[in-house]
């Protein structure tokens, strides 16, 4: 900036020489030079004040524009945004193979409390116990006057108790929809369905979750809203499974036996059309879990699927057709039976002397741990082992309820000799109802593999062959004369050709060793024997049949008849045709007319 | 001696004080305080009868209260519009004085009513909140040292004032009273603004700010649970920001209705901090928006009288008092519509509070004061323009 000087020579000089001050121009100058900077900075804060104006008009604007939209945009319930997006309720129905509903949903209420809101907290506590006799109405009286802002009283509550709770009038007591699960047909296939309860809860809907059973095994399934609703089909028979558990009620009740479970399954396809273990619940009210004492004997425990048990002589079968698939023996080939059979320190006895020698098809027949013990010395440690694991007795099954995986098979881990002789009579293998039914389906059906399930499937293509055609066949008239005039005469039901083995395990005490007077009683069947289409397993836990002037406790006594009354009633519905033997021709002929 | 020797002074012939007050006043500017009262008393009538029904006390007992209190407001508006600049300086520079020293005392002398802040005199009567004041007084005594230091030979005004803010929000911080604090650095900056900083320093003030917002961030829970509520995308309906936006919504643009509204039953600072979303639910956004449009027209009236007036202390003192009154209404209703971080301001003439209305009636005396029509410098420069 070229500045002005503020005493410019040249009229300094002229108004000296004028007499005049030149002071006075200095100051004129100086004056002058003031007045612009002034001037400067009023121009520069007048700039500033433009601008300020504007960020102030701006700003109004933005917030007259903000809470106008804001006015405008629609009130959100401020509880209702916080839950129902993460909460996604509708879980899937579950039905029968026939379509009739096992597991539904019903819409019900929650109740549930602002304290703060209550008039009356006392009052309402006692009026509340009228309604809900379960409260205790001290101290729920503490509750509802206590500090909180919020309180669950009830996770669901039925109509009639929504409408009385409605009455007492009280502004805190609120409701909030709830989609609760149903069993409509109560403890009927319980165990397979297992239950739910309440996950996350928000006010305005819940979460359903499985807590056992298939309720739990397809939890994400029931729950994925992708599927939409589809249901979830079982291979249960829903009037099926309601003979079988009222027969094996019944039978269970008439041995004595502290528990009992069945296994009915498809021959071919390995569908599981009845499941049941006694004791049982109802999955609409399921129990607590046991706190002490063994679980296995909680109404919980699924016997048929988690109860791993010393099956007994139900194995032998398994060693027979081995035998006789391998090509050692024929079902009339003679094996040695002399006992005892001593094996080192090791002794094995029958359950009575049954002579030198005995046929192939006699030992099945006279369930010979001899016999039996004999055949799998032929066969060896190694093939029997791995006979087993094919047929899937030594893995744990694919059974589609979360207890599945639970019922592991146990089994020796060195499969020494002694180990391969008492394997083959069911000894020293333990192994579930459902391990053994998938295993009998697979030796008698024709000698293809199954995998038991739950779900109704689809017409498939046969298993893996396990033993050949003709062996299943030897095997299965073998096993219809253990019926006829074997361990297992009770068994026999008019027209349906039922075949099977009998298995009468010592229970093993905790101590060590066995128990002398508790068994574990198994009828192993299938039927009609020509053409299986159905195995049913039976087991009763320590049966013990008081009629006779002895306790009776093998299982041709106990498990056996039970079964054969199981049979007598499911064959009828499972549409089986009963045989009916030829009307012997008794000399008439029908007259033409 | 004199009076006798040369006989009486000769008497100015001038026009009677109250006319040429009438004449010379922003009367739109005073309109609009006026209506801002009014408001604030329609508003009181709805927001603070849930206070003195928890403090058991006559229903509209704070009615009364913000009556009595706006009415000597408006007096000292009226008392205070009546001064020449000079002698709003003076009074100004005596008030800055006394408020420094009772804000300096304030420690030892002073009472937190159970707040937790220590920030009032209390007389038995009423209790005195010297932060209210020293605003408007070290806003004008500030904007006096700067202009000053344009004069020749004039002394170091800008540092001299800077650091006069530094100690002051030094004594509010420690109260605490940020809020307050905030306020007084604020206006500094916007006269300093004015006065014409280098934008260099401008902006990196603002990067100072961001700075110190992060350290606040990172060192104070407080500050960091403040601003994490306003980044949240969804507002928690349980604070007070999820009420508040909930009755705005409620309100609509007719409101439910006088007496009507519920967010005054949930929300402790109804009637101060939040007024503003008792208005929107009970008066719906239309209310809201004339207030509004009344705050901006006291700003953007007083900001267009102080374009035309040349005394650099009367512009200064007059923009930094209008803007601090301005950004206090700005940011009350920021936070209520969750454009800003939830942060207790009040909203000046509305919000209940004796010494926010006495300070805000002060305030706006002067604003009318410095902002009445007079004769401008010379009258070269006026006719050149400036």
């Amino acid at each position: 900036m070229i500045r002005k000087p503020l005493r410019p020579l040249a009229r300094i000089f002229s108004a000296r020489t004028a007499g005049e001050n030149p002071d006075l121009i200095e100051h004129a100058n100086r004056r002058e030079r003031i007045e612009m900077q002034h001037e400067r900075i009023l121009r520069k804060t007048q700039r500033r004040l433009f601008m300020m104006g504007g960020i102030f008009v701006i700003s109004f604007g933005v917030i007259g524009m903000r809470m106008t939209a804001l006015a405008v945009s629609e009130p959100i319930e401020p509880k209702a945004r916080a839950t129902a997006a993460q909460i996604l309720a509708s879980r899937a129905d579950i039905l029968d193979r026939n379509g009739r509903v096992l597991a539904t949903n019903i819409d019900t209420h929650s109740l549930y409390a602002h304290p703060r809101q209550l008039i009356d907290p006392e009052g309402t506590a006692r009026q509340l116990v009228e309604i809900f006799p379960d409260i205790n109405v001290e101290k729920m009286a503490a509750r509802l006057a206590g500090p909180q802002e919020f309180l669950w009283l009830k996770p669901a509550i039925s109509p009639e108790e929504k409408q009385a709770v409605h009455d007492i009038g009280e502004p805190g007591l609120l409701f909030g929809p709830r989609e609760m699960r149903l069993y409509p047909n109560g403890q009927l296939a319980g165990h397979i369905l297992g239950g739910t309860t309440f996950g996350a809860q928000g006010v305005h809907s819940a979460e359903v979750i499985g807590m056992a059973g298939v309720e739990k095994a397809f939890d994400t399934f029931l729950r994925d809203p992708r599927f939409d609703g589809q249901p979830l089909q079982l291979s249960i028979d829903l009037t099926v499974q309601s003979a079988l558990e009222e027969a094996l009620y019944g039978g269970m009740r008439l041995m004595n036996a502290k528990g009992a479970s069945a296994v009915l399954m498809d021959a071919y396809s390995g569908e599981v059309v009845s499941l049941a273990s006694l004791p049982d619940f109802d999955p609409n009210n399921r129990p607590r879990p046991l706190t002490q004492g063994d679980a296995s004997d909680s109404a919980l425990f699924n016997r048929a699927v988690q109860g791993v048990y010393e099956l007994g002589s139900a194995f032998k079968a398994f060693t027979v057709a081995q035998a006789m698939d391998l090509g050692l023996v024929e079902p009339g080939s003679m094996v040695d039976t002399k006992g005892p059979l001593r094996w080192g320190k090791h002794k094995i006895n029958d359950y009575r002397d049954y002579g030198a020698q005995m046929s192939v098809e006699k030992v099945l027949i006279k369930s010979s741990n001899i016999g039996t013990a004999r055949l799998s010395l032929m066969i060896g440690a190694e093939l029997q082992k791995d006979f087993l694991d094919r047929l899937g007795l030594l893995q744990t099954t694919p059974i589609e309820v979360i207890e599945g995986p639970t019922g592991r098979p146990q089994y020796p881990r060195k499969w020494s000799d002694i180990s391969t002789m008492t394997i083959s009579y069911g000894h020293g293998i333990s192994t579930s109802p459902v391990h053994l039914a998938a295993g009998y389906a697979a030796i008698v059906n024709g000698g293809t593999l199954v995998k038991p399930t739950l779900l109704k499937q689809p017409a498939a293509p046969r298993g893996a062959r396990i033993i050949s055609e003709k062996t299943s066949r030897d095997l299965r008239s073998m096993m219809r004369r253990v019926v006829t005039e074997g361990t297992a005469k009770m068994g026999d039901v008019p027209g349906y050709s039922v075949a099977g083995k009998t298995g009468t395990a010592d229970k093993p005490s905790p101590q060590g060793g066995y128990y002398k007077d508790k068994v574990l009683a198994t009828f192993a069947s299938f039927f009609p024997s020509t053409d299986p289409r159905y195995v049913l397993i039976v087991t009763l836990d320590e049966p013990e049949d008081r009629t006779g002037p002895e306790p009776r406790r093998t299982a041709g006594a106990t498990a056996v008849p039970v079964a054969a009354e199981i049979i007598r009633r499911v064959a009828p519905l499972l549409g089986i045709a009963p045989e009916i033997e030829p009307t012997l021709k008794n000399g008439l002929t029908l007259a033409n007319n | 001696m004199t009076e006798m020797v040369h006989g009486p002074l000769p008497v100015e012939v001038r026009d009677p004080i109250l006319p040429r007050w009438w004449r010379t006043v922003d009367r739109w500017t005073m309109a609009s305080v006026l209506f801002l009262f009014i408001f604030g008393l329609i508003l009181a009538l709805a927001a603070s009868p849930p206070l003195a029904e928890r403090n058991n006390l006559d229903a509209f007992h704070y009615v009364h209260r913000q009556a009595v209190f706006g009415g000597l407001a408006l007096l000292a508006m009226t008392i205070t519009s009546m001064m020449s600049p000079d002698t709003v300086r003076r009074w100004a520079t005596v008030g800055f004085g006394c408020a420094l020293l009772a804000l300096i005392l304030l420690p030892i002398f002073g009472t937190d009513f159970g707040k937790g802040a220590t920030r009032w005199y209390s007389f038995g009567f009423a209790s005195v909140q010297p932060s209210e004041f020293i605003k408007p007084v070290f806003v004008v005594f500030s904007a006096w040292l700067i202009s000053a230091s344009f004069e020749p030979g004039g002394p170091p005004g800008r540092m001299m004032s800077f650091a006069l803010a530094v100690v002051i929000t030094g004594f509010l911080a420690l109260q605490p009273d940020f809020g307050q604090a905030s306020l007084i650095l604020f206006s500094w900056g916007v006269m300093y603004f004015c006065a014409g900083a280098p934008l260099l320093f401008i902006l990196s003030m603002a990067a100072a700010t961001v700075l110190a917002g992060f350290f606040a961030y990172n060192y104070s829970e407080h500050f960091a649970r403040r601003i994490d509520g306003y980044m949240a995308a969804d507002v928690d309906p349980n604070t007070q920001l999820g009420y508040a936006a909930n009755a705005i919504q409620e309100g609509g643009l007719f409101g439910v209705g006088t007496g009507e509204g519920s967010v005054k039953w949930s929300l402790p600072d109804a009637h101060t901090d939040f007024i503003i979303a008792v208005a929107a639910e009970e008066y719906g956004v239309l209310m809201v928006l004339v207030i509004l449009g009344l705050f901006a027209v006291i700003v953007l009236r007083t900001l267009a009288r102080l374009v035309q007036e040349r005394n650099l202390f009367v512009r200064l003192a007059g923009t930094g008092l209008v803007s601090m009154f301005g950004v206090q209404a700005m940011i009350n209703m920021g936070v209520a519509v969750r454009l800003l971080p939830a942060k207790g301001m009040t909203l000046p003439f509305v919000s209940y509070g004796g010494s926010s209305l006495i300070a805000g009636g002060i305030a706006l005396g002067m604003i009318l004061a410095l902002t009445r029509s007079r004769p401008q410098g010379a009258l070269s420069a006026v006719m050149r323009g400036y």
